[in-house]
């Protein structure tokens, strides 16, 4: 390993291939920041331009994008309340009250701070514990997957902060959403209503800009007729000090949100979406002060931005040991490294062992590019929330239109995008989240492939009991999903208590 | 307000990154029509990265030199392909707008679903040149060594061993239907959402077989027995495992990639596509590097493509109606 190592750190620090990562960390920033741009596409459209560069310099660039567009969709999450990519859904619910209080920027530092964390973080557990970690991987089957899906579903309790109900009934609506089109199992056809282009579904990332985007730039040209204040951003000194300083007093967040992280990708087919939503949830959990939460807490927005960074580390563990990729956008550089001739698996870090090494310390690297990049360009970007909303609403229009459309090419998209905006500002204005509307679309399909190839496997093996109760990660999960479910409840029959006993005292 | 106009600027810049940086060589001898005279559209109708996608990645800058115009690679997702066919089959049929086509796919949704937007003889086939075989395979510490020791399995207890593969109605689903049909035995089929998940979970123990294609079975071979191959021959990734014609089971079971146009599409026009997609299909070095990543390179053209779809809709149409009249 250390002669590989050796080989690599010359590879990293060689300008031209140092200056390629940056370069392709800024890009992916970028691609991030714009919703409907997804690192998948992005790292897709670089391929074919990797084919004549040499391999370690191939998979840094690569590696710098997917860095940088995992952390770019904070941008737009944090600044108009839009996830640029699906990984950004936790951010928003931290990151855009802080806007609105005018704090863009202790924002935006900190998830570019806790982002280089979580990444950082990711990338050594990918160094260092590959081969020992591929193998719960593969402990991941149809019951676990299903329970995982249960145990996220109880993250509602966390996001429904107003009404339990109205976040149950967000959930099933969600849930409802995402068995629009084929099924993945059996095949027929569901609510298409005639349309096949509903045939591929519900897209995530256009129900995503529906719900969060839309309502938001609804809200912002109400703002501005009602006269009331509308959201600005004043740059103030010392801001990002302060800012990493306080969170650098909190490392037991920092450290929990990365191994959620770390751990979520590792599971295939469980992204950064999950992994943060998941995180968020456990901040919440431990938190002293739960209610601070959503009203724009940096907390928040360090516990979502570590774990999604973390999570790109993670997704590579099985896709370099097993060759499975963790996530979409791993799945590209699956394809790269195999036009490249390299075949994921042991000979990965023995026979390739200089190129392997080079592209995991590069992704190391990356982090701190992309963290220097957001330090220093926090406060600039904070800034663009001060455009009148003259300008800003039509422009955000105008990027959700685009962005709804490139993911898919598709036009009904974009009508699907506007449909779920008018429905997401009538709904929030009754009280509804959108958060637990888009985790039973992410979660849906999940737990219904988990829910039927496990009732398959069991009636094969003739004991569902035995698939569903039986396996040693389900208990896990079922415990953590009890667990998750019973805590608040007894909370609020304990405060009812006190209450009660506070009453009779007074009295 | 410059710096949003910036970072639109910039996001241009990515996306035309897409138009890719081919070279422009020389004309091909085109005779009658002037083609082609501007950008062709190359539609996957998968997500970016799967085995399409790299396919055409591969081709684009050949293409670009062969027919002397940019290649653009776009996206339609959904449907196992559905959503994009059903788009090419309403393009105009000028040339410009070509897709991946992929078999089975092609014939069997259509075959299998009431609205899946197009119909199998409306795709134009212009060639295809990639054939992924199917093949049957259990863990290395499974207790079945053979094909004949795992039917006999299927038969003594029907429906308890479970086969993953991908999707519903798919390559692997009709394989797993055509062994039960041919041997007489049960079992139980698993569907994934893709090659990915299914292998998961092969590896991790939760299904005891699969049918995987055989770039997937090529990477993984040193984790599992291979007990047979869906190719008419002996294929060249895996000289030992015997194919399940050898066997005794008449089948064959295989994914073909390849390329179409819309219906109606002028023949000369075909002709030109036609005789770029050849050259690049029996170009060598493409050929070895499909080798090594666990392919079959195939180079038929569009006559060839044409009565190879047709041959194969006859025989999945004969398997649906069986399929139908056991009242499956």
């Amino acid at each position: 390993m250390s002669e590989h190592l050796m080989v690599a750190l010359g590879n990293v620090f060689d300008p031209v291939n140092f200056l390629f990562l940056a370069v392709g960390v800024a890009a992916g920033i970028i691609v991030g920041a714009l919703p409907g741009l997804t690192a998948t596409m992005a790292l897709a459209l670089l391929v074919p331009f990797t084919f004549t560069m040499e391999p370690g310099m191939a998979l840094m660039v690569l590696g710098g994008v997917y860095v940088g567009a995992i952390y770019g969709g904070c941008i737009a999450a944090i600044l108009i309340n839009t996830p640029g990519t699906p990984s950004a859904i936790a951010t928003t619910f931290d990151g855009y009250p802080l806007t609105k209080k005018g704090k863009a920027e202790h924002a935006l530092v900190t998830a570019a701070f806790s982002s280089g964390i979580g990444g950082i973080f990711g990338a050594i557990v990918l160094l260092l514990l590959t081969p020992l970690l591929a193998e719960v991987a593969l402990k991941f089957g149809p019951p676990e997957y299903f329970w995982l899906a249960v145990f996220g579903l109880t993250i509602i309790a966390t996001l429904s902060t107003g009404s339990m109900l109205k976040g149950l009934m967000g959930g099933a609506f969600g849930v409802l959403l995402s068995t629009i089109g084929i099924a993945p199992i059996g095949g027929d056809m569901r609510f298409t209503f005639g349309f096949h282009q509903l045939q591929a579904g519900v897209e995530l990332i256009v129900a995503l800009i529906g719900f969060f985007c839309i309502p938001e730039v609804l809200l912002m040209v109400e703002r501005k007729f009602n006269r009331y204040g509308s959201v600005t951003y004043k740059p103030q000194k010392g801001v990002a000090k302060s800012v990493i300083l306080e969170l650098l007093r909190k490392p037991v967040l920092l450290l929990r949100s990365s191994v959620i992280g770390c751990f979520v990708g590792i599971v295939p087919g469980a992204g950064g979406n999950i992994a943060a939503l998941v995180s968020y949830n456990e901040a919440v959990r431990f938190a002293k002060n739960k209610s601070k939460f959503g009203t724009g807490t940096i907390d928040g927005v360090a516990a979502a931005e570590a774990a999604n960074n973390s999570e790109v580390g993670g997704s590579l563990v099985p896709l370099l040991s097993l060759g499975i990729p963790g996530a979409a956008p791993a799945a590209v550089i699956l394809g790269a490294l195999m036009l490249q001739g390299l075949r994921p698996g042991p000979e990965l870090f023995s026979v390739f062992g200089g190129i392997t090494y080079t592209f995991l310390i590069s992704l190391i690297f990356a982090n701190v590019v992309m963290f220097v990049l957001g330090f220093y360009g926090s406060r600039h970007i904070a800034r663009l929330i001060n455009l009148s909303p003259n300008l800003l609403a039509p422009m955000i229009v105008f990027l959700t239109v685009i962005g709804s459309f490139a993911i898919r090419n598709n036009m009904l998209d974009v009508s699907i995008m506007v449909f779920f905006g008018l429905v997401g500002y009538l709904t929030k204005k009754m009280g509804f989240h959108p958060g637990p509307i888009c985790l039973g679309l992410i979660l849906g399909p999940i737990l219904e492939n988990g829910l039927v190839q496990s009732m398959l496997l069991g009636k094969a093996t003739g004991s569902m009991f035995h698939v569903f109760f039986t396996r040693p990660i389900s208990m896990v999960l079922i415990v953590l999903s009890l667990v998750s479910v019973t805590l608040p409840a007894i909370a609020s029959l304990r405060a009812w208590n006190q209450e009660r006993k506070g009453g009779v005292s007074t009295a | 307000m410059r710096k949003a106009f910036g970072i639109l600027a910039v996001a241009v810049f990515v996306l035309t990154l897409a138009v890719g940086c081919g070279q422009q060589g020389q004309e091909s001898t085109a005779p009658k029509v002037d083609y082609p005279t501007k950008p062709i559209t190359y539609m996957i109708p998968f997500n970016p990265g799967g085995q399409s996608d790299l396919e055409a990645r591969r081709q684009q800058p050949l293409l670009e030199e062969f027919l002397g115009q940019k290649v653009i690679i776009t996206y339609k997702a959904g449907g196992g392909g559905a959503v994009g066919w059903s788009e090419l089959v309403n393009k105009k049929p000028d040339g410009y707008f070509i897709s991946g086509i992929n078999i089975p796919h092609i014939i069997l949704q259509p075959l299998f679903r009431e609205d899946a937007g197009y119909k199998t003889e409306q795709i134009k086939p212009v060639a295809i040149f990639q054939a992924t075989p199917i093949g049957l395979a259990v863990s290395k510490d499974s207790p079945y060594d053979s094909l004949e020791e795992f039917i006999a399995a299927g038969k003594e207890k029907p429906g308890s061993i479970t086969i993953g593969g991908s999707g519903t109605y798919s390559g692997h689903h009709l394989a797993t239907l055509q062994l039960e049909k041919l041997s007489g035995a049960k079992f139980e089929y698993v569907p994934f959402t893709g090659a990915a998940p299914q292998l998961q979970a092969f590896l991790g123990g939760h299904v005891e077989a699969i049918f995987g294609n055989s770039n997937d079975l090529v990477q993984h071979q040193d984790k599992m027995k291979i007990l047979a191959i869906g190719s008419q021959e002996r294929f060249t990734a895996l000289p030992d495992v015997p194919t399940f014609i050898e066997l005794g089971y008449d089948m064959t079971a295989s994914i073909d990639r390849g390329v179409g146009v819309p219906p109606g599409t002028d023949d000369e026009i075909v002709k030109i596509l036609e005789e770029a997609f050849m050259r690049i299909a029996n170009n060598e070095a493409v050929q070895e590097q499909m080798v090594a990543e666990g392919f079959e390179p195939r180079a038929m053209n569009a006559a060839e493509s044409l009565e190879y779809i047709q041959a194969k809709t006859v025989e999945y149409t004969a398997v649906m109606e069986e399929l139908r009249a056991a009242g499956q």
